[in-house]
C-alpha cells in the first residue's frame, strides 16, 4: 500500500504542536502590547487642532491660570472648555489679523463654538468629577502631566480604569495641599520646605514631630495626612474609593 | 462462539451477551466502518439532517437578531433576569454528563456494556456542552467581551469575583469541555487509523491520517494509548461530579427562596444523569434501527440505561420531597410558600405538575421489564425525560425568581419568540452536529468493540472456569 504521507510529515507534524503554542502565545501577547500601546491608548499622541493652541505658551509663557479658560473645574465635574469669548477677551487685542487665529475670528463672527479635537474621552459609564478631585488635594498634574510643556496638548496617562485604580486603591500617593493643586511644578521633593511648613502649621506637634524625625517629609508620609485632612476614604474605610458605586452607577 | 454455553456448568444464568453472536475482528470493523466509509447518504441521514440545518438557520437568525437588538428580545424583566438562557443552559450542560458518567466512571468499573455506547454519548456530551456553553455568552448583553470573565492582568485593572459561583462556572465549564474534548479525542485515534487505512478517497485518507496522528498500532503506541486513557478517565471521573454542583451553587448560594437549600448540588447531578441517559436514549434508539446496530446496541443496553435513568429519576423525586419537607419542617415562611403554595397552586402550576408528571411519574414504569424491553415505549419514556428535566429548570428559575420576597416586586414571565427560536436553534445545533458525526467518525469505537469480541472468544475458550462479572473484568487489562 502506498504511503499517504513523506517521511517529512512527521517533522511538520512535531513543528506544528510547537507552532501552535507559538502562535497562541504569540496571539495574546501582541494584543496584550497592542492594547497598552498609544494605539489604543492615544497617549502622547499630538492631535491636529482647528487653531494650534499652545499650552506651553499661555500657560508658561504668559502664567495664564488653568481656571481662566477652565472655569468650571472647580464646581462641576466638566473642566470646562472656554467659549470663544474668552479668547477674544486678550485676542480682539493682540494678533487680530494672525491667519492662525482665523478661525476663532470666524467662530466668533458666526457665533458657532470651535470645534476642538478631543484628547480626553472618558467612557460615559464612568462618572468622572474634576471638582471633586481638586477638593481632595489631586492636582491637574498627577491626569494629564505637564500641561505648561506642551506646545499642542496631548494625552499624558492612559485613562484606562486600571489606571485610575491605581491611584483609588492608593490615593495618599497623588495627594498634596488644596493650594497646590493648579501648580503643575509641584512636588514633595522640591518644595520640602513649605512641605514641611504645611505640616507644622495643619498639623498638632505630635505629628509634625513624627514626620519630621527623619527631616523629610514623604509624599507617603504627607499623603496619609492630607488623606485624613481631606476625608479622603482609603482603603479600609466602609466605601473605599474602590467601591464600583463611586464611579459607576 | 460457544457463548451460549457459558456458566451453564453453575447452573446460574447465562449474562446476557453485550454483543450478537457470530462477530468477529472483520465483521465489527466492517459493520461500523461502513456507517461511514459507504459512498452516498442514506434518504433518512439526508431528511434528519435538512431538518436540523434548518433549525441551525433559525439560530443565526435568532443570534444575529439578538446582537443586534440585545437581551430585550427576550422575555427576560425584572425580577425574572435569568430566563430561558440559563434554562437552557442548565438543561443542556445537565444533558452532557451521562457521556462522562458512561466513557469515565463505567470504565473505571469495567462495565462492558459501556463499549458500543461510549464513542457517540462522548459526542453528545462535546455537542450539548457546546450548546449550553453559548447560553451564559449570549446572556452577557455584551458577548464580544466574554472574555473579561476569565482572570487575566487587564487594563481595568480587576479581577473577576472569585467569590461568585457564577465564576466558579466558567472554570468548571470550560475545563470540562476541555476534558470531554481530550477524552474523545483520544479514543478515536485508533479509529481514525482504521478509516485511513480503509479509505478509498484520497482526501479522506490525508484527512483521517492526519487526525490519527501518525498512529500505526505498534505496542508502544497501545501502551501510551491506554495509559493516556485511563488518565483521562481519572481526570474525567470527578468532572461527573463537580460540574453539576458547581452550576448547582449558581442557585444555592442565592437566598431566592426555591434557590437556597443544601440539597442542590446532589439532587443536580442525579438528575444531570438523569437527562443524560433519557437523550443517549433519545439518539441511540433510532440510530440504532437506522444503521441496523442491534448486534452492537443490545436490548440489554437499553435495558440497562433504562435502569441508570430510573435510579438517578428516583433520586431526583427524593429531592423533590426533601424541598418539599424541608420547606414545611424549617417553617421559614418565604420557601414555605414557594414550596408548598407558589409551585404547585401558583401562576406556573402546570409547568410544576408537568415535571412531577414527567420526572416522577413517567420514570416508574421503567421498574416493569416490558418497559425497559419495549424501544418505542422506552423512546417515549425518555422523551418524557427530556422533557421534564426541561420544566425542573423552568419552575427553579423561573417560578422562584417571578415571585419572590415582596409581593410588590412581582411580575409574571413569558417567553417571546427569540426564546423559543433560540432554544429550537440551539437543538438544531445539537441534532446537525450529531448528524455529521455519525456520517464522518465511527459512531462507535471499533478498537472496543474489537477488544470485546477479543475477550468473548478468550472466554468462550475457557468455558466451565465460572465467568462472573468480576472475571470478565480481570481480563479486560
Amino acid at each position: 500500500m502506498a504511503q499517504i504521507f513523506h517521511p517529512s510529515a512527521n517533522t511538520l507534524a512535531r513543528l506544528s504542536l510547537i507552532g501552535a503554542a507559538l502562535i497562541a502565545l504569540g496571539a495574546v501577547g501582541v494584543s496584550y502590547m497592542v492594547i497598552q500601546s498609544p494605539y489604543q491608548t492615544d497617549v502622547h499622541v499630538v492631535k491636529a487642532q482647528p487653531v494650534p493652541f499652545s499650552h506651553e505658551h499661555h500657560v508658561n509663557g504668559l502664567g495664564i491660570d488653568c481656571r481662566y479658560c477652565h472655569s468650571s473645574v472647580e464646581d462641576s465635574s466638566f473642566a470646562g472648555m472656554p467659549p470663544t469669548y474668552t479668547c477674544m477677551s486678550c485676542h480682539s487685542q493682540i494678533w487680530t489679523d494672525s491667519p492662525m487665529l482665523a478661525p476663532v475670528r470666524e467662530s466668533l463672527a458666526l457665533g458657532k463654538p470651535i470645534e476642538w479635537t478631543r484628547i480626553h474621552d472618558v467612557p460615559d459609564y464612568a462618572y468622572f468629577n474634576h471638582s471633586v478631585h481638586l477638593k481632595k488635594g489631586v492636582g491637574c498634574f498627577s491626569c494629564h502631566g505637564r500641561v505648561d510643556m506642551m506646545p499642542l496638548a496631548w494625552k499624558e496617562e492612559s485613562m484606562n480604569m486600571g489606571w485610575c485604580l491605581e491611584c483609588h486603591r492608593n490615593p495618599q500617593r497623588h495627594l498634596r495641599p488644596r493650594d497646590e493643586v493648579f501648580n503643575l511644578d509641584w512636588s514633595v521633593e522640591a518644595n520640602q520646605d513649605e512641605v514641611r511648613a504645611f505640616v507644622q502649621r495643619e498639623a498638632d506637634a505630635e505629628t509634625y514631630a513624627f514626620l519630621t524625625e527623619d527631616d523629610y517629609v514623604s509624599q507617603e508620609e504627607l499623603g496619609q495626612l492630607l488623606a485624613a485632612m481631606y476625608e479622603v476614604p482609603t482603603m479600609g474605610h466602609d466605601t473605599p474609593l474602590t467601591n464600583c458605586a463611586v464611579c459607576h452607577r | 462462539m460457544a457463548l451460549e454455553t457459558n456458566d451453564r456448568g453453575r447452573g446460574a444464568p447465562a449474562p446476557e451477551p453485550v454483543l450478537g453472536p457470530g462477530h468477529d475482528y472483520t465483521t465489527v470493523t466492517d459493520k461500523i466502518g461502513s456507517m461511514v466509509l459507504t459512498r452516498g447518504f442514506r434518504k433518512e441521514w439526508l431528511i434528519g439532517f435538512a431538518l436540523a440545518f434548518g433549525l441551525v438557520n433559525l439560530f443565526l437568525v435568532s443570534v444575529t437578531w439578538l446582537l443586534f437588538n440585545g437581551t430585550g428580545v427576550w422575555g427576560l424583566q425584572v425580577p425574572v433576569m435569568w430566563g430561558f438562557a440559563i434554562i437552557n443552559f442548565v438543561w443542556w450542560i445537565g444533558i452532557g454528563h451521562a457521556g462522562t458518567l458512561i466513557s469515565a466512571i463505567l470504565l473505571l468499573l469495567r462495565q462492558e456494556w459501556r463499549t458500543s455506547i461510549n464513542r457517540f454519548a462522548e459526542a453528545m456530551t462535546l455537542f450539548a456542552v457546546a450548546c449550553a456553553g453559548m447560553y451564559p455568552i449570549l446572556h452577557l448583553g455584551r458577548p464580544w467581551v466574554f472574555y473579561w470573565l476569565m482572570p487575566y492582568p487587564n487594563t481595568m485593572g480587576l479581577w473577576p469575583q472569585f467569590r461568585s459561583p457564577l465564576v466558579f462556572d466558567v472554570f468548571a465549564v470550560s475545563t470540562y469541555a476541555t476534558v470531554s474534548l481530550l477524552f474523545w479525542y483520544i479514543g478515536l485515534i485508533p479509529d481514525l487509523a482504521t478509516m485511513r487505512d480503509r479509505a478509498k478517497n484520497r482526501i479522506a485518507k490525508v484527512l483521517y491520517g492526519i487526525g490519527s496522528m501518525g498512529w500505526r498500532g505498534s505496542a508502544r503506541h497501545w501502551s501510551r494509548y491506554q495509559m493516556a486513557y485511563l488518565l483521562l478517565a481519572g481526570l474525567s471521573t470527578p468532572l461527573v461530579v463537580s460540574v453539576h454542583s458547581i452550576v448547582s451553587f449558581d442557585f444555592s448560594v442565592g437566598i431566592v427562596p426555591g434557590w437556597h437549600t443544601t440539597i442542590f448540588p446532589p439532587y443536580f447531578v442525579a438528575g444531570a444523569v438523569f437527562a443524560g441517559f433519557a437523550m443517549v436514549l433519545t439518539l441511540a434508539i433510532p440510530m440504532r434501527h437506522l444503521y441496523k446496530l442491534h448486534d452492537f446496541i443490545t436490548d440489554k443496553h437499553l435495558d440497562n440505561m433504562a435502569k441508570v435513568m430510573l435510579t438517578t429519576g428516583l433520586i431526583v423525586a427524593y429531592g423533590y420531597l426533601m424541598e418539599d419537607f424541608i420547606a414545611w419542617y424549617g417553617e421559614n415562611e418565604y420557601e414555605h410558600f414557594m414550596m408548598l403554595e407558589n409551585r404547585p397552586f401558583g401562576p406556573y402550576r402546570w409547568f410544576y405538575w408537568g415535571l412531577i408528571l414527567c420526572n416522577v411519574i413517567a420514570p416508574q414504569f421503567l421498574w416493569f421489564r416490558p418497559f425497559r424491553r419495549n424501544v418505542y415505549l422506552l423512546w417515549i419514556i425518555s422523551m418524557f425525560v427530556n422533557v421534564g428535566m426541561w420544566l425542573e429548570r423552568f419552575v427553579i428559575i423561573v417560578v422562584s425568581l417571578s415571585r419572590d420576597f415582596v409581593p410588590a416586586a412581582w411580575e409574571h414571565y413569558t417567553a417571546t419568540f427569540w426564546d423559543w427560536s433560540l432554544y429550537l436553534g440551539t437543538i438544531g445545533v445539537f441534532l446537525s452536529l450529531m448528524f455529521l458525526f455519525i456520517r464522518i467518525l465511527p459512531a462507535i469505537s471499533i478498537t472496543e468493540m474489537k477488544e470485546l469480541v477479543h475477550e468473548q472468544h478468550h472466554h468462550a475458550g475457557r468455558q466451565g472456569d465460572g465467568q462472573g462479572h468480576g472475571d470478565h473484568g480481570e481480563s479486560h487489562s
